[in-house]
C-alpha cells in the first residue's frame, strides 16, 4: 500500500492503494464518482475515459502510480465548470444517448478533441473516437453532437 | 379479464390509493380481482396533493428509449408534458407482466406494442377523473371543463384547479370503465420528436446503471469460471490470495470459484494468485468447426429427403430447374457495454437485489429459490442497463451475487469482467442451412424447403423460464419439474420457432414452402440475441433469393416486387427504400448495390447497401432503410432503434464471431471480437412509412435484413456468393 496524491476535478486528493491500481478503480471505488464506466479492462473501448492534464486517456490501464501531486484529471462530473460543458450540451440536444453506458467516455473524448481542434472534421472526429465504441451504435449521432458543439464554440467566441 | 382492460383499471386505482386514502381504499376493492391477488396500489400512475405524478415504468430502460415512449403514451392521455413525470423503474410484482410475454420481462421488441392501449387508457382514466371532480366541486359538467398544464379549467367560470388540488376527491369517484382516448389528430406528443427523459442523466454521468450501485459495508466479488462449457472445479488453492490486502473470502459457488475482497482491483489481484484444479469434463476437446461439421452432416440427412416430402416435394421434383446451398451463421456474442453484475443484499429474512436486468420477474424468482423466502421478501431493484440486445435476460449474474451475500452474510457485488462476459454468454446459436428451390420452365419460383440446423434457444430457456411464469403457489419442487417437463417435451418434438422465425413465415408468394428445424443437443449455453432467429433467417432467405434471382435471369428486385405483389407493406417499404437509395442511377466506379428485406416483430423494412471491394476488404458505403413499423411514438428513438440494429448486425456481417476451442470461447475482449467503431459506420438513412396502424417493434427489426443486403452487394462488385457470416471474400 501506498500514497498517491493528485488534482481531480480541480481537489486535491490522497488516497492509499497499491501504485499498479488503474485510475478507473481509483476514481470509482475509493473517490465514489462513478460516472466513468468500466467496459474492457484493455483500453480498448474507452468507457473509462477521463482526461489526464487536459489529454483523453483510458483510465483503466493507467496506474495511478503515473499520478503527480501536480497531476490534473477531470472525469465527466467534473467537466462542466459552471453547469453543463458545450459537450454534454449537444448531446443532450441531440438525444445522442441510448443505453448511455459509453458515453461519458465519448463526452470526454469529444471534448478533449474539442479543446485541441474547436473546428474538426469528420476525419478528425474518426481519429480521435474511433477507440470509443459504442454497442448500441448512436456513432452518427455522436458526428452530429461533435460538430454542433463545435458551432456552439464558435458562436461563443463570437 | 383482460388483461389490458385490467392495467388501464390498475393505474386508476393507483391514482385513489396513492393519494393517501386510507391502506384499503374503496376504489381500490372495485380492481382487486383474482387471479391478480398480488396487485399493489399505485403500480403505474400516482398523482400526490402535491401535484408530483409519478408514472412507474413497467419495461426496463436498455437504451431502447421505453422510458421516454412509455411516459409518452401516460403523458399524452393526462394532458402533461413529459417532463411533468417522474419516472421510476418498476420492482419484480406480477402486476407488472409483460402481456405479450407472460412475465415480467423486457424484450422481443414489445415494449411500445404492449402499452400502446393500456398506458393511454391509464391516463385518459386519471384525467377523467380529475376532471369529474372538478366538475362536481364547480356544479357544471364535465363536458364543459379541459385540461391543460396540469390543471383542469372551466373557461365559462373562470375556475381552475391543480391536478394535486383535485386527487383526493378524484381517488373518490368511481373508476372510468371506457375511458375515452384522444383523437390522433388531437396528439400534442405522440408523432413528434421528443427529448429523451434519460438524456441529461447519461450526458452527466449520473445515470446510476448496476454497476454503480453502492451499500454499506459493500463486498466486491469475481469469479474465476470454468475453462471449457461443463468443466467442474476438483479443489482450489486459495492460500496466497488469502493473504493478500481486502481479500476476505475465497469460496466455491455453482459457477466456479469466488474472490471475495473489499475492492474489485484488489479481488482481481487476489483471483491471478488462486489456481482451480478442474475436471474439464466431457468437452475439453470441442471445436465450433466440429459442431459445424456435424450440424452439416444433419442437414444433409434432411435435406437429402427434401424431394420425397409434401407439396415442397412435388414441387422440387417436377421442377424445370433446382437450385441449392448451404448458409452457415456463427455463434455470436452480445457485448453488451456493461459487463455483468448484480448486488445481492441477503439476510435473514429479506433479499434484496440491485440489477440490470431485463427480467425482474425470473430475478425474483431465482432468489426466492436460493434463499427460501417467499416472493414478498424478495424485492428487486431495477437499475439503468448498459445494454441489453437479450442477454440480461438470463440471470446467472443475480443467481451469483444472491448465493453469495447468502453464503458470507454481507451485501456483495458480482462483477464480471469484459473476458468473463465474453465467454460466458447465452450465445446467438450457430446454425446450418440448407436450402432448395424449384423453379418451373419459365423461371417462376413454385417451391421452396429449408432446413435450419442448431441447437434450441426455447429448450435451453424454457426449464428456468417455467418456473418464473407459472403461478407462484405451486410448491416450488413443483414448479422445477413443470420446467424440466416442457424442455423435454421441446426436445423431443424438435420443435422451436425462433429457429425458424422469419423462414417460414417469409412474405413472399411461394406456392410451396416447407421450412424445418432439426435440433441438435450440445454444451454451449445458447439464447436470444438482437432479432433472434431472424438474425439468421433474414440472411439467408434474402441472401438465397438473390441467388434464385440470378438462376432465372431475372433482377433480384423485380422478382422481389413479383413476389411481394399481394404484400402491401413489404412492397411498400421495398419501394421506398429503392426510391430513396435512387436504385436507377449509376453509382461510382467500384460501388455496388445489394437489396433486402424482411419483416419482424410485427415491423417491415428493406434496406440496399452500397458496397465496394478491394482485394479481399469489403467496405460499406451507405445504407439507406424503409420501415413500417406502424403508428410511430416517438421518430427520433424509432430511427436511432433501426439505425442501431442496422450497426449492430454489420458488426456481426463484417467481423464478430465467437469460436469454441478446447470446449471454451476463444475470443476474450473486444480485440479479437471487433464490433464496428465510428470509422467504420457507413451513412445510414431512415425513412419511416407514415402508417395509423397499432405500433410495432423497432428494437430488432432493422438488423435482419443487413447481411444480405451486404452480401448481395458483394455479389454484385465479385461474383462471388458468400453463404457464411462473417463475410469473408477469398
Amino acid at each position: 500500500m501506498a500514497s498517491s496524491t493528485f488534482r481531480l476535478n480541480g481537489e486535491k486528493r490522497e488516497v492509499e492503494v497499491p501504485p499498479e491500481t488503474p485510475l478507473l478503480w481509483v476514481i470509482r471505488e475509493e473517490l465514489g464518482l462513478t460516472g466513468t464506466k468500466f467496459g474492457c479492462g484493455m483500453g480498448l473501448c474507452g468507457a473509462c475515459t477521463v482526461h489526464m492534464d487536459g489529454q483523453a486517456i483510458r483510465s483503466c490501464v493507467t496506474p495511478v502510480a503515473g499520478c503527480s501531486g501536480t497531476t490534473e484529471l477531470t472525469t465527466i462530473e467534473g467537466l462542466g465548470q459552471a453547469g453543463l460543458h458545450v459537450v454534454q450540451q449537444a448531446w443532450i440536444e441531440h438525444n445522442v444517448a441510448q443505453c448511455g453506458y459509453c458515453q461519458s467516455g465519448q463526452i470526454m473524448g469529444a471534448a478533449s478533441l474539442l479543446a485541441k481542434n474547436p473546428k474538426p472534421t469528420d476525419a478528425d472526429i474518426d481519429f480521435a473516437m474511433a477507440g470509443n465504441i459504442c454497442r448500441c451504435g448512436t456513432y452518427a449521432k455522436i458526428r452530429v453532437a461533435i460538430h454542433s458543439a463545435a458551432a456552439a464554440l464558435a458562436a461563443k467566441k463570437g | 379479464m383482460d388483461r389490458r382492460e385490467f392495467v388501464g383499471q390498475a393505474a386508476v386505482a393507483g391514482l385513489a390509493l396513492g393519494i393517501e386514502l386510507g391502506a384499503e381504499g374503496v376504489a381500490s376493492a372495485k380492481v382487486m380481482m383474482p387471479p391478480f391477488a398480488g396487485f399493489k396500489p399505485g403500480a403505474f400512475l400516482t398523482i400526490e396533493e402535491t401535484g408530483v405524478i409519478t408514472f412507474v415504468l413497467d419495461r426496463v430502460e436498455m437504451g431502447q428509449g421505453t422510458m421516454t415512449a412509455l411516459a409518452a403514451l401516460v403523458a399524452e392521455e393526462l394532458d402533461v408534458d413529459l417532463k411533468d413525470l417522474e419516472v421510476r423503474f418498476a420492482p419484480a410484482d406480477r402486476v407488472y407482466v409483460n402481456p405479450q410475454l407472460g412475465m415480467q420481462m423486457t424484450g422481443g421488441s414489445t415494449s411500445v406494442a404492449a402499452a400502446w392501449v393500456p398506458l393511454r387508457k391509464a391516463g385518459a382514466a386519471a384525467r377523467e377523473l380529475l376532471i369529474a371532480a372538478a366538475a362536481a366541486a364547480w356544479g357544471v359538467p364535465a363536458s364543459a371543463c379541459q385540461t391543460k398544464h396540469k390543471t383542469v379549467y372551466h373557461a365559462a367560470t373562470g375556475k381552475s384547479a391543480g391536478y394535486g388540488e383535485l386527487a383526493r376527491a378524484a381517488a373518490l369517484l368511481p373508476i372510468p370503465k371506457e375511458p375515452k382516448l384522444k383523437d390522433p389528430k388531437d396528439h400534442r406528443l405522440i408523432g413528434k420528436p421528443m427529448a429523451r427523459l434519460d438524456a441529461a442523466a447519461k450526458s452527466t454521468g449520473t445515470a446510476g446503471y448496476g454497476i454503480d450501485v453502492t451499500l454499506p459495508d459493500l463486498r466486491v466479488a469475481l469469479v474465476k469460471r470454468a475453462p471449457a462449457f461443463g468443466a467442474t472445479v476438483k479443489s482450489f488453492d486459495a492460500k496466497a490470495a488469502l493473504k493478500m490486502p481486502g481479500v476476505e473470502h475465497v469460496v466455491q459457488i455453482s459457477t466456479g470459484v469466488a474472490v471475495v475482497a473489499r475492492r474489485f482491483w484488489q479481488a482481481k489481484a487476489a483471483a491471478e494468485t488462486v489456481t482451480v484444479d478442474w475436471d474439464l469434463g466431457p468437452n475439453a476437446k470441442l471445436t465450433s468447426e466440429a459442431l459445424m461439421e456435424r450440424f452439416a452432416a444433419s442437414a444433409k440427412t434432411r435435406s437429402d429427403q427434401f424431394d420425397g416430402k409434401g407439396k415442397t416435394g412435388a414441387a422440387l421434383t417436377s421442377a424445370s430447374k433446382t437450385l441449392f446451398a448451404e448458409y452457415r451463421v456463427p455463434y455470436l456474442a452480445h457485448a453488451a457495454m456493461e459487463p455483468g453484475n448484480c448486488t445481492a443484499r441477503v439476510t435473514k429474512d429479506l433479499c434484496e437485489v440491485w440489477a440490470p436486468t431485463q427480467g425482474p420477474g425470473l430475478a425474483q424468482q431465482l432468489a426466492a429459490e436460493i434463499t427460501g423466502l417467499d416472493h414478498e421478501r424478495v424485492k428487486i431493484h431495477t437499475t439503468y442497463l448498459g445494454g441489453g440486445f437479450g442477454r440480461r435476460l438470463y440471470q446467472d449474474y443475480v443467481v451469483e451475487a444472491v448465493e453469495l451475500s447468502k453464503l458470507i452474510g454481507k451485501a456483495v457485488k458480482v462483477q464480471w469482467t469484459r473476458e468473463d462476459d465474453m465467454r460466458h454468454d447465452f450465445y446467438r446459436p450457430a446454425t446450418v442451412h440448407h436450402v432448395k428451390a424449384a423453379l418451373d420452365a419459365k423461371g417462376v419460383v413454385t417451391g421452396w424447403a429449408q432446413c435450419v440446423v442448431g441447437q434450441s434457444i426455447i429448450a435451453q430457456a424454457v426449464g428456468d423460464w417455467m418456473r418464473a411464469i407459472v403461478p407462484q403457489w405451486l410448491p416450488q419442487g413443483l414448479k422445477g419439474a413443470g420446467g424440466s417437463a416442457v424442455s423435454g417435451i421441446f426436445k423431443a418434438f424438435g420443435q422451436d420457432p425462433t429457429a425458424t422465425e422469419g423462414a417460414e413465415d417469409m412474405d413472399y408468394g411461394i406456392p410451396a414452402l416447407a421450412v424445418d428445424y432439426v435440433y441438435e443437443e450440445a454444451p454451449i449455453p445458447v439464447g436470444f440475441w438482437r432479432a433472434v432467429g431472424h438474425s439468421f433467417t433474414g440472411f439467408v432467405v434474402e441472401s438465397f433469393l438473390d441467388e434464385i434471382a440470378h438462376a432465372a435471369g431475372q433482377e433480384p428486385l423485380a422478382l422481389r416486387r413479383q413476389l411481394l405483389a399481394d404484400r402491401k407493406r413489404s412492397l411498400g417499404v421495398l419501394e421506398l427504400a429503392v426510391a430513396k437509395a435512387d436504385w436507377t442511377k449509376p453509382l461510382p466506379a467500384g460501388v455496388f448495390r445489394g437489396v433486402a428485406q424482411h419483416a419482424s416483430f410485427g415491423t417491415c423494412v428493406a434496406q440496399v447497401a452500397e458496397v465496394s471491394v478491394e482485394g479481399t476488404s469489403i467496405k460499406v458505403h451507405r445504407i439507406v432503410c424503409a420501415v413500417d413499423c406502424g403508428r410511430v411514438i416517438n421518430p427520433d428513438g424509432v430511427e436511432a432503434q433501426i439505425a442501431g440494429g442496422i450497426i449492430f448486425g454489420l458488426s456481426a456481417a463484417l467481423g464478430a464471431e465467437v469460436t469454441i476451442k478446447d470446449g471454451g470461447v476463444a475470443q476474450s475482449n473486444f480485440h479479437d471480437f471487433p464490433v464496428l467503431r465510428l470509422t467504420e459506420v457507413p451513412k445510414i438513412e431512415v425513412h419511416v412509412v407514415p402508417s395509423e396502424a397499432a405500433p410495432k417493434g423497432v428494437g430488432e427489426p432493422g438488423l435482419p435484413p443487413v447481411a444480405a443486403a451486404v452480401a448481395n452487394a458483394v455479389f454484385a462488385a465479385t461474383g462471388q456468393r458468400l453463404r457464411s457470416l462473417p463475410l469473408r471474400l477469398s
